[in-house]
């Protein structure tokens, strides 16, 4: 396999308080190859948003990274002055956020926006941006799109909004798209819209997205690789079909167990006692050791590294080698 | 039973104390230095104030103890100043230190007393306003408005003279404090209702209030219970600004001789009496009361954008 | 579960005033605007069953949720819950009476408990209002024992609710909810807030609560699966209207409504089977000024001239209840 576009090594997030230095983010390391889609699945606090705006730079004070690598197309980004990060970012790397409406200035019709962004990145003349605009407002499938270009945000509806951000972000046409909850905020129904334009346009442009959700139905539909976070770290990292299909780490099987499914009998649901601890008070050794059913000795007291076990790999010592002996 | 339930009260009161020392308000608190010396300031002026009968050397209300004689001293280290009185003396002979503390005292109780009673009435009525909407949202309110169109002074003026016609027997001495404290609440209520009614528009739609509603209670009861220890907040952030504001609407409605009377003179007071010598090299006696002014009102405005500050989620 | 009907809910209306204010309006030449957020809606909820009411944000569900437990005036039409009709103002007493044995639990976790009160406070309170007991231990007994009931401990009632995480906060609520010993539990969103891996401890919780003390609920949601695994029966709604009521089963095995196929074709598919997703054509409308006929019109694959003219009624089709011309005519 080529370079990695995006890779990251141990990096820790941290947030100075005055009570106790909160970890954040703790050793997290993955990759991410050109046009591949990662989904990051975790529930809240789990510290993937956080990774996330780690890797733009646009974690936000007192956070900061106390440790590791990011490595973006082979250059190591997570040591740039501002300057060189901003440039960067928008026109390499750019973020779709929860909500469209942090990301679209209300007081400027969206073509303006569009037409601002393409012509910072791209050497046009505005008749040849606004054509640019127009082009992908369609792309991103707004209907009209010649009309609708002078249309100012709230005149859009929360999924139209959120396709206007998407082409916003295209319009540098960036290597690395980060998504953070992009569909939260949508219905059903228009997720779905969502989701499918942002599959095309991977598949299309060969764009890596790095897909942040807590929803795993919108994981298991686009992505080709998923993260499971739980409490700061990569619990499990594999490719999706063998994830949700065969999920190896208890966090998982408890978490997939827990979605009610669509299919087959109503059963009653797994469920994980406990909830995920506070960042001030994340357990010894495998943090998820007082919630698991499976747990033994070297848990309490050790942090399992991460195991291969078939094509993925997970941080959990009944993978461990010695254990199977 | 009652034994249990004294030890539970014990308990808790241990732990409001622990709690308050424990808050992140005390430890922005004490991170600031600015705030810290604003407020040990605040309370030296307040201690001052109180017990300014025991701490001055004069009463400066009590004619019969002032001598004309010593009038227009300058302070103890000029030429001409006597050690007796430190920062010189008015007109009247009045010791100017024993003066700013017993005027700072009325300064105050015209401040708190308004305060007080502006917040007493703009919550109410800004509560009322806020839960029941429609009809009686749109009378307050508008009433609210109106009121903000008259500048204290118009209303202190019409309140002064309206009491000197109605009950001409009463002394101005006498009725002074009050047609102070009546004109700065009357023109500082409209401030708290409104906080008071965005802020029960917001809480009275969250999930809590509803509950509240589903078991039947009663709305006065629902907002005396759950709505208004919610509000408080910014009433209390408010509240500690305008005493600032009063302690300057006083002093300015003593200074055009709409307030508190020569013979008890109140910071303003004092200012103004100074300002007929200010020309005639007579500096002090307008200065030191404006210095203390200035310093009680900057103070006390300081501890209020801190709580502003330390108060508001969305800062933090 | 039993037949009897505990409640009963007929031809519904809700209108909110969304009009301008008044001097707007005359110097404007404006009329007055009104939403229709609930149209001609009746359902029938049986005693001890579950019944789910979905739709996308702006269909009207929590309107009518609230319509149920009273915290709205409904517009128009009655609502009858165990023979009672709730805007029966003869019966003071007996709607009291009533008013304990509804409950309600919120969407979101935060903001449905008081700051400001510790959690025994907040526990007791509907104890203390409805009278149930008035020794003082027997109120601190009680609130222990719903505590427990719910997977907390009583010890945890000395504690404030920012103290708590979503989920413990949620089951605090449905311990509140529990405190005047309901029948009858309106439940809006009550796992949206909340991770998955917590939404199964608390939706295992309430089917648990449900066996045990026969409780009926009525749950409100936008997510299909949940409601596939809590309901047992379904009423679809969109813009306002009831499209479909229907068993569980039958509504995910064959869906009649051409919008609930659409919702069905929309959710994510997890068993990864390959199965490409439809996304929905078109967006919900405008409700201040909704399509004629049929309102899903604009949207249906299978309109024509008639739905766009005429209001469908609904009709029964193997036991579900649909609202559709396109199904009667057999065009589907």
């Amino acid at each position: 396999m080529s370079e990695p576009l995006l890779k990251i090594k141990d990096l820790i997030v941290e947030f100075p308080t005055r009570r106790a230095l909160l970890r954040a983010v703790d050793k997290v390391s993955f990759e991410i190859a050109k046009g591949e889609v990662l989904g990051v699945v975790g529930e809240s606090g789990a510290g993937k948003s956080l990774t996330g705006a780690a890797i733009i730079g646009l974690l936000e004070p007192p956070g900061r990274i106390a440790g590791g690598e990011i490595y973006f197309d082979g250059q190591r980004i997570d040591n740039l002055a501002d300057e060189q990060m901003r440039h960067l970012r928008g026109k390499r790397i750019a973020m779709i956020f929860q909500d469209p409406l942090t990301s679209l200035n209300p007081l400027y019709r969206v073509g303006e926006q569009l037409i601002e962004t393409i012509q910072t990145h791209l050497p046009m003349n505005k008749k040849q941006a606004r054509k640019r605009a127009i082009e992908l407002l369609d792309e991103v499938g707004i209907p009209a799109p010649e009309t609708r270009i002078d249309g100012y945000p709230h005149q859009f509806s929360g999924g139209m909004r959120q396709r206007v951000v998407i082409a916003l972000v295209l319009a540098g046409e960036p290597d690395l798209i980060i998504a953070d909850e992009p569909t939260t905020a949508l219905d059903v129904s228009i997720q779905a819209q969502i989701i499918s334009v942002l599959k095309r346009l991977c598949s299309e442009r060969g764009t890596a997205i790095m897909l942040i959700t807590h929803d795993m139905g919108v994981i298991a539909e686009i992505a080709d690789r998923m993260a499971v976070m739980y409490s700061g770290q990569i619990v499990e990292i594999g490719k999706t079909y063998d994830l949700i299909k065969n999920p190896k780490h208890p966090y998982t099987k408890g978490l997939m167990g827990s979605i009610p499914s669509m299919s087959g009998e109503v059963k009653r649901l797994v469920q994980i006692p406990g909830s995920m601890p506070r960042l001030n008070d994340i357990p010894s050794g495998c943090s998820f050791h007082p919630r698991c059913s499976k747990v033994f000795e070297p848990c309490y007291s050790k942090r399992s590294p991460q195991i291969k076990v078939g094509q993925s790999d997970v941080a959990c010592w009944l993978y461990s080698e010695e254990d199977k002996k | 039973m009652s034994d249990m339930m004294e030890d539970k009260n014990i308990k808790e009161e241990t732990n409001w104390f622990a709690r308050a020392i424990d808050s992140d308000i005390f430890y922005s608190f004490t991170r600031s230095k600015l705030v810290m010396v604003a407020a040990f300031v605040t309370f030296a002026y307040f201690f001052i104030a109180l017990f300014a009968p025991i701490l001055a050397t004069q009463n400066p209300f009590d004619l019969g103890s002032l001598d004309l004689m010593d009038g227009l001293t300058p302070p103890a280290w000029q030429e001409g100043g006597s050690s007796k009185f430190l920062i010189g003396t008015d007109d009247q002979g009045r010791d100017l230190l024993s003066a700013i503390m017993y005027g700072s005292r009325i300064s105050l109780a015209v401040g708190f007393t308004s305060v007080f009673c502006a917040a007493l009435l703009g919550i109410s009525l800004g509560l009322i306003s806020g839960y029941f909407g429609g009809f009686i949202d749109t009378l307050i309110m508008r009433i609210a408005d109106i009121q903000l169109t008259f500048p204290s002074i118009l209303i202190a003026l019409l309140i002064d003279g309206t009491v000197s016609a109605l009950f001409p027997e009463v002394r101005r001495e006498d009725s002074a404090f009050w047609v102070l404290v009546l004109a700065i609440s009357l023109s500082f209520w409209v401030q708290y209702a409104r906080t008071v009614r965005s802020s029960v528009l917001v809480e009275k739609e969250r999930e809590y209030v509803q509950a509240a509603k589903l078991i039947g209670l009663r709305p006065f009861i629902i907002m005396l219970r759950h709505v208004l220890p919610n509000v408080l907040g910014p009433v209390l952030v408010i509240a500690t600004i305008n005493l600032a504001l009063a302690i300057i609407t006083e002093a300015t409605l003593s200074f055009l001789g709409v307030g508190i009377p020569v013979t008890q003179p109140s910071l303003g007071t004092l200012i103004r009496i100074g300002q007929d010598f200010l020309f005639s090299g007579e500096w002090w006696i307008t200065i030191f009361p404006g210095v203390a002014l200035a310093i009680i009102v900057l103070s006390v405005n300081l501890v209020g954008d801190w709580l502003r500050d330390a108060l508001n989620p969305k800062l933090r | 579960m039993s037949d009897t009907i505990l409640v009963k809910v007929e031809n519904l209306d809700r209108l909110f005033d969304v009009s301008k204010p008044l001097l707007n309006r005359i110097i404007e030449h404006e009329k007055r605007q009104f939403l229709r957020a609930v149209d001609n809606l009746s359902i029938e909820i049986k005693q001890g069953e579950t019944f789910a009411l979905v739709g996308e944000s702006g269909s009207g569900k929590s309107t009518v949720a609230k319509m149920v437990v009273g915290l709205l005036e409904p517009t128009k039409g009655r609502i009858e819950i165990d023979n009672l009709d709730l805007s029966d103002k003869n019966k003071v007493k007996e709607l009291r009476q009533m008013r304990s044995e509804i409950q309600m639990i919120f969407q979101d976790p935060f903001a449905s408990l008081n700051p400001r009160w510790r959690v025994e406070k907040i526990v007791s309170e509907p104890i203390i209002a409805f009278n149930l007991e008035s020794e003082n231990e027997a109120i601190i007994k009680r609130t222990g024992e719903l505590l427990s009931l719910v997977g907390l401990a009583p010890s945890d009632g000395r504690k404030f609710p920012h103290e708590f995480s979503g989920g413990q906060r949620q089951r605090i609520c449905i311990a509140r909810a529990l405190a005047s010993n309901p029948k009858f539990i309106v439940c809006d969103e009550p796992t949206s807030a909340l991770d998955v891996s917590v939404q199964a401890q608390i939706l295992n919780l309430m089917r648990d609560l449900q066996d045990k003390f026969g409780l009926t609920f009525l749950f409100i949601s936008h997510d299909l699966s949940v409601v596939r695994h809590m309901a047992n029966r379904i009423g679809v709604m969109y813009l306002g209207r009831l499209v479909e009521v229907a068993d569980t089963k039958s509504l995910f095995k064959n869906p009649r409504h051409p919008y609930t196929r659409m919702l069905l074709d929309a959710i994510p598919d997890l068993e990864m089977s390959g199965k490409e997703r439809k996304p929905i054509e078109g967006e919900i409308p405008n409700p201040i000024n909704p399509p004629t006929g049929c309102t899903f019109h604009p949207r249906c694959p299978l309109a024509n001239e008639r739905c766009k003219r005429e209001i469908p009624a609904s009709f029964n089709i193997d036991g579900n209840e649909v609202t559709c011309h396109a199904v009667e005519e057999g065009r589907s």
